[in-house]
C-alpha cells in the first residue's frame, strides 16, 4: 500500500490539537508506517512538494495569513479536516468577536497592564505583517471543509480513529466518550 | 377502564392514564424524547421545539400535547432526529457557546444533546452575538450570550412570597431573560445554586465557584443524556 501523504497547519490555535496527536502514544509507530508528512510544523516543510491526501487544519482564521494558508491547503489537499474547536467555530480566539478590533489592539499594545515598552504608542501596521480580520472565522466559512473533529483538544482516540478510517477507507466507529467540545 | 388510553410510540403499544402529555407517558415508559425548556414540575411552554414528534403524520411538541386514544406517534426516526439536531445547531450558532471556557461544560444539556446527536459542526453560520453580560448581582453572573430563552429560571426561581427573580425583557430578536436588579442583590447562595442547576446551558453562573469537577467525572462525560 502506498503511503498516504498528510499535511498539517496551525492557524489561530494554541498548537494543542497538534499536541493531542502525540497522545496516540505508541500508535505513532503504526502511523508512520501508514503515512508520510509533507508541509507541516512537525517536520518544518514550508511548501507543498507533492499532492497531499489529507490536510489537517488546527485553528480558525484571525488574519490574512491564516486565510491565505488555508486556501493554499485547500488547493493542495484532496481531503481537508477541521481539527478542534478553533477550526470548527473560532474557539477561544473568537471570544474577541464581540469586541471592536480597535479596542482589542488598544488593550494589547497601548492600555494593557503589562504594556511597558511602547512609549511612542505604536499599533502594528507594517505592511509585512498580516492584516488582522474584523472577527475570527471558522475554517468552513472560508473554504470547503470535508470532515470535522471536535474537541479542545480532540481526543487522541478520535484523531487516530478518523485518520485510520480515512487511510484504510473503512467506516468510522465513534464511541460516545470521544466526541467532546472541551 | 374509562380512564385508560392506548397510544403507539414507534410501533410500541402503550397503555396510559388519560390527561397526561405524550412526553410524560414516554418518560414513564422509558422512552427518550429530548427536551430543553421542559422542567419537571413547571408548566410546559413548548419554547424550544426540541421535543418535536410526529403524530398521525403531523409535527407536534410532545411536552404540550395531551395524549389521546389511538394516537400513532413517531419519535426515534432519522427525519425527527435531524430536525432536533438542526434546532440544537441553531441554538449553538445563535449564541456564543464556547464550550472550552464555559463553567457548565460537561453538565450542559444543550451540549449533551449535541453529543447525543453527534453534532460535529452546525450547518448554519455563526452569529457571534454581542449582548452585555450582567454581573451586578454578588451571587449570580448572567451571561446573555449563552441564554436560550427557555424560561426555566423564570418559572422555577421564586422567593417565599412567590416573586420571580428572572423575567423576560424586550421583544423579538432583542428578547432577553434578565435577573431583577434589586432581587439579584439579595438572592441566597442556595437559590443561586439552584438557578445555576436549573439552567440547561451556562447562562446562569453561581459566582465564586466554577470548574470544580474534573473532566471525566461530570454528568455527561461518559453517559449520554437519556441513557
Amino acid at each position: 500500500m502506498n503511503k498516504k501523504v498528510i499535511a498539517t497547519a496551525s492557524l489561530a490555535g494554541c498548537f494543542g490539537c497538534h499536541m493531542s496527536v502525540l497522545d496516540i502514544d505508541e500508535r505513532i509507530l503504526d502511523l508512520i508506517e501508514l503515512v508520510e508528512f509533507n508541509k507541516s510544523p512537525i517536520d518544518d516543510i514550508k511548501k507543498f512538494t507533492k499532492p497531499v491526501d489529507i490536510g489537517i487544519i488546527e485553528g480558525g482564521c484571525c488574519n490574512s495569513e491564516n486565510v491565505e494558508n488555508l486556501r493554499y491547503f485547500r488547493e493542495n489537499c484532496k481531503v481537508l479536516i477541521s481539527l478542534g474547536e478553533c477550526a470548527i467555530m473560532g474557539g477561544l480566539p473568537a471570544m474577541r468577536n464581540g469586541i471592536p478590533l480597535e479596542e482589542c489592539l488598544r488593550e494589547a499594545y497601548l492600555d494593557g497592564p503589562t504594556v511597558q515598552l511602547n512609549k511612542e504608542g505604536i499599533l502594528p501596521n507594517n505592511e509585512e505583517l498580516p492584516q488582522i480580520l474584523d472577527r475570527v472565522v471558522p475554517c468552513h466559512e472560508v473554504v470547503k471543509i470535508d470532515y470535522f473533529l471536535p474537541g479542545c483538544p480532540p481526543r487522541a482516540d478520535l484523531i487516530w480513529d478518523a485518520l485510520y478510517a480515512l487511510i484504510s477507507e473503512q467506516p468510522m466507529n465513534i464511541p460516545y466518550e470521544v466526541i467532546k467540545f472541551d | 377502564m374509562e380512564n385508560q388510553i392506548k397510544i403507539v410510540i414507534d410501533g410500541r403499544e402503550i397503555t396510559a392514564e388519560k390527561g397526561k402529555t405524550i412526553l410524560e407517558i414516554a418518560r414513564e415508559n422509558g422512552i427518550f424524547i429530548p427536551t430543553l425548556c421542559h422542567f419537571k414540575g413547571a408548566d410546559p411552554k413548548a419554547n424550544c421545539r426540541v421535543c418535536t414528534i410526529k403524530i398521525n403524520n403531523r409535527m407536534m411538541t410532545s411536552c404540550t400535547t395531551p395524549a389521546a386514544d389511538g394516537m400513532e406517534i413517531e419519535n426515534e426516526t432519522p427525519e425527527l432526529n435531524d430536525i432536533r439536531k438542526s434546532i440544537i445547531e441553531l441554538l449553538f450558532v445563535c449564541g456564543n457557546h464556547f464550550c472550552p471556557t464555559c463553567e457548565k461544560s460537561g453538565d450542559c444539556e444543550l451540549q449533551a444533546l449535541a453529543y447525543r446527536y453527534q453534532m460535529m459542526v452546525p450547518r448554519f453560520p455563526y452569529d457571534f452575538p454581542q449582548k452585555a453580560v450582567d454581573s451586578s448581582s454578588p451571587k449570580i453572573l448572567k451571561e446573555q450570550n449563552r441564554c436560550i430563552s427557555c424560561k426555566r429560571c423564570i418559572k422555577t426561581i421564586k422567593d417565599e412570597k412567590g416573586r420571580h427573580y428572572f423575567a423576560f425583557k424586550n421583544r423579538g430578536n432583542k428578547l432577553e431573560v434578565v435577573l431583577d436588579p434589586d432581587m439579584g442583590m439579595e438572592i441566597s447562595d442556595k437559590l443561586a445554586q439552584i438557578a445555576m442547576k436549573n439552567c440547561p446551558v451556562g447562562s446562569i453562573i453561581y459566582k465564586g465557584k466554577g470548574f470544580d469537577q474534573p473532566i471525566g467525572t461530570r454528568k455527561y462525560d461518559k453517559t449520554p443524556i437519556g441513557g
